[in-house]
């Protein structure tokens, strides 16, 4: 059983962070929707408080880490010019979604879009861990201030939602390739 | 879009709504330069070269690297001005948000298409 490096430098951008920031999204949103629309909001314990600053900080270090590794080292390996005359385009993965018509769109529509909606990611969620922070239990006495931070939390969750679809599709349809191999257990001889 | 701390809401607050207010619109605010940027890039070629700060991930990094620098500018001008101020945040969530929306549509490439 192998992986080349680059795939699984992939699997690390879109499982390891982007993955794990939308299902900590999810949770983060049933809490900040408690917190926020709640007529009555409860007061939390200073043990709860302190939690979810800290599972704020920790989706601010997972949505900055998931753009910058997908901006900065798969990017670069999917977007890679194919030499003049190269006919095997498996490991130009834009070139190849842009060979055919039945593959064009996941670039044209789905990198296009995604490479720049993610970035809207960590720039809401670093917004929503700075008032969370700042204001704590004060929050309850700012109700504007509760649902703008609301409000950026579920873009946040939209746009890594999207980033993460396309991000799958895309390396379904054109996965980045090469690299070194890296063995991870030697299979059965037959 | 300021009034005096005198002025803040009836309730017991401890802070002053400046600081978050002055978050949400420095983060609606970077959203729409993010935006407004990768929008010109796509559509000028000089924009889209100047835009090119690291060549293998091409003008990609050039507009986000923009938008956060005049993201976090915003924030640190506005955090110095509405620190300590409470500020009509109604008005500043319904921008922000309209910004953030804005921002989203903006990025939508059949959109981008259009102009």
């Amino acid at each position: 059983m192998e992986i080349s490096s680059r795939a699984l430098w992939t699997v690390i951008h879109g499982l390891g962070f982007g993955a794990l920031y939308l299902l900590a999204c999810s949770g983060a949103l049933v809490e900040l929707y408690r917190f926020t629309l709640s007529s009555t909001p409860g007061e939390p314990t200073p043990g709860q408080e302190r939690f979810l600053k800290f599972y704020l900080l920790a989706m601010v270090v997972l949505a900055w880490t998931a753009v910058l590794t997908g901006t900065y080292v798969i990017y670069p390996w999917y977007r890679a010019a194919a030499p003049r005359g190269k006919t095997d385009l498996s490991m130009f993965p834009q070139r190849l979604l842009m060979s055919s018509p039945a593959t064009s769109g996941w670039h044209s529509l789905g990198m296009e879009w995604k490479e720049h909606v993610a970035w809207f990611t960590p720039i809401s969620i670093t917004m929503v861990a700075f008032v969370l922070i700042r204001y704590g239990r004060d929050l309850k006495n700012h109700r504007h201030l509760r649902v703008a931070v609301l409000s950026f939390a579920v873009a946040s969750f939209i746009a890594a939602g999207i980033a993460g679809f396309f991000g799958a599709m895309l390396n379904k349809n054109a996965p980045v390739q090469g690299g070194t191999t890296i063995r991870l257990s030697r299979g059965e001889e037959r | 879009m300021t009034r005096t701390n005198k002025d803040a809401s009836p309730n017991a607050s401890a802070l002053t709504n400046g600081s978050g207010a002055a978050a949400i619109l420095a983060g609606g605010i970077g959203s729409f330069a993010l935006a407004v940027l990768a929008c010109a890039g796509d559509k000028l070629a000089a924009i889209k070269n100047s835009l090119i700060f690291y060549r293998p991930t091409g003008p990609l990094s050039g507009a986000t690297t923009s938008a956060i620098l005049i993201w976090l500018a915003t924030w640190g001008i506005l955090e110095w001005r509405w620190r300590n101020r409470s500020v009509v945040l109604g008005r500043i969530s319904i921008i922000a948000l309209a910004l953030l929306g804005l921002s989203l549509v903006l990025t939508f490439p059949p959109v981008v298409d259009l102009f």
